[in-house]
C-alpha cells in the first residue's frame, strides 16, 4: 500500500500535507482511489467557505458510487484544484499529486488528532 | 453463504474484485471498469454470466404453455430454428416478475434464460402454471455461461475455437445453435447479449468453463466484470430487473411496451387482462445530464409536468457524460429539459429516447 511517510492522514481516507506557511493541502489516499475505482467527477468546495473538521466538503464520484470527502481540519477553504476537476482520472493516476482543496487551519490543536503513516496503514488495512 | 460460479477461482487468479450480486460472489471489475467498458465497445470483452439460470422446457404443449406464460408471443419463434425472443413474464396484475430470453430449439423443446436474483421465484412460478399443459421444466445449474461481446467478439471466439466457425458463423442476430465440441457435450451458442454490441453467449458444461475462459483470454478477449456490464447495458438502453422494473410496474410503464404482443386477440397471456384495464402512471425514458455531475438511481426529477425519479444512472464512458433511465410524467417527450436533484443542486438534464449507444455509436 502506498502511504507516504511525510504526510498526515484522516481516518476517512484523506491525506493532508502541511506546507511551510501552515496551509493544509488535502487529497484522497491511494487506498481510497483504488477502493472507489475509476473516478469521473469531482465536486469541490467554494473558495472562502468556513468549514469544521469532519464536515462534508467535497464529493468524489467514481463510475460506481459517490463518496463524501470530509474536511480533516477546521478553517477556511482557500484554493481548489480545478485542473484535477477537469481531469478526475488524475486522482486515480496520482492520488498524492492530484490534491483537491487547501485549508487555512483555524485550530492548530487539531493537527495532533491526525494520523501518521503508520496509524493510517492500520486504518486502511481493516 | 454466497454462491460461486465455476469461474470463481479463475476470477480471483485474474485479479478480480469480488462483490455480492443477487447472492453470488461475482467480479465487479479486474482493475479498471472503464477500460473493460471500452474493450467491449471497441474490441472484445467477456463476462461470466453463469449466475443466470437456463431452464429447459420440454413437452408436447411447450408452445401453448409459453404463449400463456409470457407477454411476448413465442409463436413468432417458429419461423427459424434457434430463434430467440426477449419477453417479460407478468403476474395476474400485469406486474413484471422477470425479463428473460426464450430460445426455440425444437417444436417441443425451448430454453429459457432468467435473471439470477429471480431464478428460484421464476422457477416456482413457472412450475405453478403448468397445470393443463404437458410440459417439463428442468433447471440447468450444471451449465456455465460466458458472454463474449464487442465488434471483434465473434472473430476472436472463432480464432480460439475454429471448429465452431462453420456451424455458427452464419447465425442471425438473436439466433442460437447447439454445437458439439470435440469433448462431446454440446454447447449452446447464441448471437445475443446485454451490451448493445455484436457478440455471442455460450452455455457449456461447468467443467469446461475455466479452459474456455483461458483460451478466450489468450485469443485477446478482455475479462470484464459486472461494473462494465452495467454501464454497457445502460448505454444500450436496456432495463435491469430489480432496478428499472419489478412486480410493482407494468411493461407499459417500464419502457417495454414493444415486448408486449397483443396482436392475436385470443392469446390470453397472464397479465393481459390487467394490462388492458390499466392506465400507466408514468413512462420510462432516458436522461442525459447537461451539467457536470453523475446521475444515480433514485434521484428526484422536477419537471413542468410533475415529479419523476431515476431508476438507473451512471457515467457513460462512451459519451463522457452522465446518463440515466427515469420514470417521468406521461406528458413529457424526448427533447424536453428537466431538473435532477443531486445533493443540494438542481442539475439540467435532457429527455431522450433510449438507446444512448448502439454498435459503438452515439444515438442521442
Amino acid at each position: 500500500m502506498n502511504i507516504p511517510a511525510e504526510l498526515k492522514y484522516a481516518k476517512s481516507h484523506e491525506w493532508i500535507k502541511i506546507e511551510a506557511d501552515g496551509t493544509a493541502v488535502v487529497g484522497i489516499t491511494d487506498h481510497a482511489q483504488e477502493a472507489l475505482g475509476d473516478i469521473v467527477f469531482l465536486e469541490l468546495p467554494e473558495i472562502g467557505r468556513i468549514v469544521k473538521a469532519g464536515e462534508e466538503v467535497a464529493v468524489v464520484e467514481s463510475v460506481k458510487a459517490a463518496s463524501d470527502i470530509y474536511a480533516p481540519l477546521s478553517g477556511e477553504i482557500i484554493a481548489t484544484n480545478t485542473a484535477a476537476a477537469d481531469t478526475p482520472e488524475s486522482v486515480n493516476n496520482d492520488a498524492y499529486g492530484a490534491w483537491l482543496f487547501k485549508i487555512r487551519p483555524g485550530n492548530p490543536a487539531e493537527l495532533d488528532s491526525l494520523l501518521d503513516a503508520a496509524g493510517y496503514a492500520t486504518v486502511a488495512s481493516d | 453463504m454466497s454462491q460461486r460460479t465455476p469461474l470463481y477461482d479463475t476470477h480471483l487468479a485474474t485479479g478480480a474484485k469480488i462483490v455480492d450480486f443477487a447472492g453470488w460472489d461475482m467480479p465487479i471489475h479486474y482493475g479498471s471498469q472503464i477500460e473493460e467498458h471500452h474493450a467491449v465497445r471497441r474490441d472484445a470483452g467477456m463476462f461470466d454470466v453463469s449466475h443466470m439460470l437456463s431452464i429447459d422446457l420440454q413437452g408436447a404443449h411447450a408452445l401453448p404453455y409459453l404463449c400463456r406464460l409470457l407477454a411476448n408471443d413465442c409463436g413468432k419463434l417458429l419461423v427459424l430454428q434457434g430463434k430467440a425472443l426477449y419477453s417479460c413474464m407478468l403476474d395476474e396484475q400485469g406486474g413484471i416478475l422477470d425479463d428473460l430470453i426464450v430460445y426455440f430449439l425444437a417444436p417441443d423443446r425451448f430454453r429459457i434464460v432468467v435473471n439470477a436474483g429471480t431464478a428460484s421465484k421464476d422457477l416456482a412460478w413457472m412450475q405453478s402454471r403448468t397445470e393443463g399443459f404437458r410440459v417439463n421444466l428442468t433447471p440447468r445449474r450444471d451449465l456455465a455461461m460466458i458472454a463474449i461481446q464487442g465488434p471483434a467478439a465473434r472473430e476472436k471466439f472463432f480464432f480460439a475455437f475454429p471448429g465452431a466457425r462453420q456451424s455458427t458463423e452464419n447465425l442471425h442476430i438473436f439466433q442460437g445453435k447447439e454445437w458439439s465440441s470435440t469433448t462431446g457435450t454440446p454447447w449452446f451458442i447464441s448471437r445475443t447479449g446485454y451490451t448493445g454490441e455484436d457478440g455471442l453467449e455460450i452455455s457449456l458444461p461447468a467443467a469446461e468453463a475455466q479452459r474456455v475462459w483461458e483460451l478466450l483470454q489468450q485469443a485477446g478477449v478482455h475479462p470484464c466484470g459486472l461494473g462494465a456490464r452495467d454501464t454497457l447495458r445502460l448505454e444500450a438502453g436496456m432495463a435491469l430487473y430489480g432496478q428499472d422494473m419489478d412486480e410493482t410496474v407494468t411493461p407499459l410503464e417500464a419502457g417495454l411496451v414493444w415486448t408486449v404482443d397483443r396482436s392475436l386477440p385470443r392469446r390470453d397471456f397472464i397479465g393481459r387482462a390487467a394490462l388492458n384495464e390499466s392506465t400507466p402512471r408514468f413512462q420510462t425514458l432516458g436522461l442525459v445530464l447537461l451539467d457536470k455531475g453523475v446521475l444515480r438511481p433514485h434521484q428526484q426529477i422536477h419537471t413542468s409536468r410533475g415529479e419523476g425519479e431515476t431508476t438507473s444512472g451512471t457515467f457513460s464512458p462512451t459519451l463522457g457524460q452522465s446518463i440515466a433511465l427515469a420514470r417521468l410524467p406521461l406528458e413529457l417527450s424526448p427533447g424536453d429539459e428537466v431538473k435532477v436533484a443531486i445533493r443540494d443542486k438542481h442539475l439540467r438534464a435532457r429527455v431522450v429516447k433510449p438507446p444512448f449507444i448502439r454498435h459503438g455509436k452515439p444515438l442521442i
